[in-house]
């Protein structure tokens, strides 16, 4: 069937590129003649709210490289669009958010452009861990770092006065917190173990040190059931099988109604938190306050992340040198980075975003150094690698975990690693990786 | 009108038919056929398939095939809608009856009879999603006047989400939404029995209990198995429901039903070869479930016709 209809579409598409320059005013042939003058629209895919109004200001500076936002549904749907128009031969935007887990992904899919040529001089621009997102430790560069998603820990500090606590400092302090509270009013919990969210746990494993993925020669490595991810579930289901934090999903109408009624007084989170809590919990305004990540050794502080994303070019794109200049724009130019803090609301991830970043996010309107601890989380981040196959670890860890929270077993915590790790593992074997170990 | 050219006259008939065959053959029959390709490929990565070029389609055989009914999440995932259909579709079919003969038994009072019918009938308009986003805000306890209710009187509310009443939540809203479509079906069979039967029944001293029982069912049979057919495949394609109820709680895995597990192959772990596999068989299981029914019943399935 494919070889088929291939010619056909193959025809049909070449039509309609050719009416499309037929149309356009310049007459160039190949996207190797760059003409200055030459005027060109972009398409850039991205979830990131008001990043039209981002992108205005740069068409505005730039008359013949216009960009056209297409808003996303969020990071899983967009990947899900652009994987298929990859396959499908056509369809792909010239530019796309992407977040740094999916990128190895991305990669192996040959979705994305190396714009090293174009990019590579930025790299002292960003933080090394961002920077090896994008580079995933090789030459080339598959897209400049947007935004970072250091964790930080949010509680309410009302709740903790009355009950003559403290921000927790280590995880130690954390579990006798989340016992207190949970003692003194038996309804109210510090936080809960989210199943569904697989990338907050990857966050925590990331901050114990642990790194999932990584590339031994021609060969990746699978580090999932490893001592300190293995310290890190043994610790949450600890907390579960206690009864002292809850085992119920994050993001369901059940959990923000008990961030709202104050049943849940603490979360684990990062540094967009703010937003969420501003919409789920917007009675509690003023009560809560942002704390560094408790550690697991209080004299080598580490954190993970949670979330963030770079931008990228497509290798479908024909004006790849053009996209490739907006992005670089996009990410380091001040004007730029100053959009993203305060139109996108995302954090950025260039250096010297701190500039942008003065006044702290109106639901912590009280907390002058809000950005300051966010800019030292930003700092002790953990090197971490993701793999090629994050989406079959992560529906693993959904499953797995969803089960063991369920069950409230410490034991089944530690025995969900040990299946997300065959399933990643058999999953490379199967696409034909080389796994080493 | 007396002659045209004969070729003319062999290929008038295909003409007229072509609109329908290029549509069948174009959103039908090749997707058909490019998945069931599609289902004895995979890919071939070669070194940490980074680069450009890294991955190559090749024939896989029964690769995909076994791999799909091999995997630990299929067979639990077809014992699971095994169960879910023999919950739903008794309860389902057996109210729809209960409601279409209750509404028949009351011919004279047609304005009760149309609002009874409109109600039962209106859960079917609601999109499968919003159904189960609805009944999801009715099963969380801290969000449901449920649980407010059952607290009221001292109770405490079951957890709807729990490992053990899970399958019966998503039943419900599956029952909720298809009572009043085969409610409507049946119901439009049994307004086409004359009314002479049920009189001389009633003179020969037939009570309205043994109406149904002995005419009023009878003549509906055909209406019966068409909708035990469309509620048989319903069921091997349990996927709305669950999906939008997964993120509310921890005991519906990725992979809860069959089509849970396509889904899942396809768009998260971008294998589509995998979930190309799983469909063929999920097809050939529809296939032959509802033809080897329709067999079994033979020709009472189609007696009105005939």
């Amino acid at each position: 069937m494919k070889s088929t209809y291939a010619p056909l579409m193959a025809a049909l598409t070449a039509a309609a590129l050719f009416t499309g320059t037929a149309c356009s005013s310049s007459g160039s042939s190949s996207e190797e003649a760059t003409d200055p003058n030459e005027k060109v629209s972009l398409t850039y895919w991205t979830w990131a709210p008001n990043m039209d109004k981002v992108a205005a200001a740069w068409n505005a500076k730039n008359p013949n490289i216009q960009v056209t936002v297409n808003k996303q549904d969020g990071g899983d749907p967009a990947v899900t669009k652009l994987l298929t128009a990859i396959k499908a031969g056509s369809g792909a935007p010239d530019v796309m958010q992407a977040e740094y887990q999916k990128i190895p992904t991305l990669v192996s899919a040959d979705a994305l452009a190396d714009i090293s040529a174009e990019a590579g001089a930025l790299k002292d621009r960003f933080p090394a861990g961002a920077w090896n997102g994008v580079t995933l430790g090789s030459e080339a560069v598959y897209g400049v770092p947007q935004d970072t998603g250091p964790l930080m820990f949010f509680y309410r500090a009302d709740v903790f006065e009355k009950n003559g606590l403290s921000a927790p400092k280590t995880w130690d302090e954390y579990a006798t917190a989340a016992e207190k509270i949970h003692k003194a009013n038996p309804k109210q919990y510090l936080g809960t173990f989210s199943a569904t969210d697989a990338g907050l746990f990857t966050g925590l494993a990331q901050q114990a040190g642990a790194s999932w993925w990584g590339v031994q020669g021609d060969a990746w490595s699978v580090a999932i059931d490893e001592p300190k991810t293995q310290k890190v579930a043994a610790y949450w289901g600890g907390l579960v099988e206690k009864g002292v934090i809850d085992n119920k999903p994050m993001y369901t109408p059940e959990w923000n109604a008990a961030l709202n009624d104050g049943t849940q007084v603490g979360w684990v989170s990062a540094v967009w938190a703010p937003g969420v809590l501003e919409g789920s919990a917007k009675d509690t305004k003023g009560k809560w306050k942002a704390a560094p990540m408790p550690q697991w050794d209080a004299a080598a502080p580490a954190t993970g992340a949670w979330g963030g994303s770079a931008t990228s070019v497509t290798t479908q794109s024909k004006h790849k040198k053009q996209a490739a200049a907006f992005v670089s724009w996009l990410n380091s130019d001040p004007e730029a980075v100053k959009l993203l803090a305060t139109e996108a609301s995302v954090y950025p991830a260039a250096n010297d975003a701190a500039g942008a970043l003065t006044s702290p996010p109106a639901f912590f309107a009280d907390q002058a150094d809000y950005y300051a601890i966010a800019a030292e989380a930003a700092k002790q981040m953990s090197p971490f690698t993701y793999g090629p196959n994050v989406n079959v670890a992560y529906s693993a860890f959904n499953d797995a975990f969803g089960k063991a929270a369920e069950a409230k077993k410490a034991t089944a915590f530690t025995e969900s690693l040990t299946t997300m790790q065959k399933t990643t593992v058999d999953d490379l074997k199967n696409a034909g990786f080389t796994v080493a170990g | 009108m007396t002659t045209s050219a004969p070729a003319r006259r062999t290929g008038t008939p295909y003409a007229f038919l072509a609109p329908a065959l290029i549509l069948f053959a174009a959103f039908l029959a090749a997707p058909i056929v490019y998945a069931a390709y599609l289902s004895f490929r995979k890919v071939k990565v070669s070194g940490l398939g980074l680069g450009a070029r890294s991955r190559t389609e090749i024939w896989a055989g029964l690769d995909n095939y076994t791999r799909s009914l091999t995997d630990p999440d299929f067979l639990p995932s077809v014992g699971r809608i095994a169960l879910y259909g023999l919950i739903v579709v008794p309860t389902m079919l057996g109210l729809a009856l209960l409601f279409a003969l209750l509404l028949d038994a009351n011919r004279t009072r047609e304005s009760v009879g149309k609002f009874a019918r409109i109600s039962i009938f209106l859960p079917y308009a609601v999109p499968a999603v919003v159904g189960s986003l609805l009944w999801g805000f009715l099963y969380l306890p801290r969000v449901s006047p449920i649980t407010d209710v059952f607290e009221a009187v001292g109770i405490t509310a079951p957890e709807l989400l729990s490992r053990d009443l899970t399958l019966w939540a998503v039943a419900n809203i599956a029952v909720w939404g298809g009572t009043g479509f085969n409610m409507i079906v049946i119901y439009t069979a049994l307004r086409a029995v004359p009314v002479s039967l049920y009189e001389s029944a009633r003179i020969d001293g037939a009570s309205e209990v043994a109406i149904a029982w002995r005419i009023k069912i009878p003549i509906v049979t055909p209406s019966l198995i068409m909708t035990f057919v469309f509620s048989l495949i319903a069921t091997l394609q349990v996927f709305a429901e669950p999906m939008t109820l997964r993120p509310l709680a921890n005991t519906i895995s990725t992979t809860w039903t069959p089509l849970m597990k396509v889904y899942r192959d396809a768009f998260t772990r971008n294998d589509l070869y995998a979930a190309a596999a799983t469909s063929v068989i999920i097809a050939l299981a529809t296939f032959i479930l509802s033809f080897g029914f329709l067999k079994l019943v033979g020709r009472r399935a189609f007696n009105q016709e005939d």
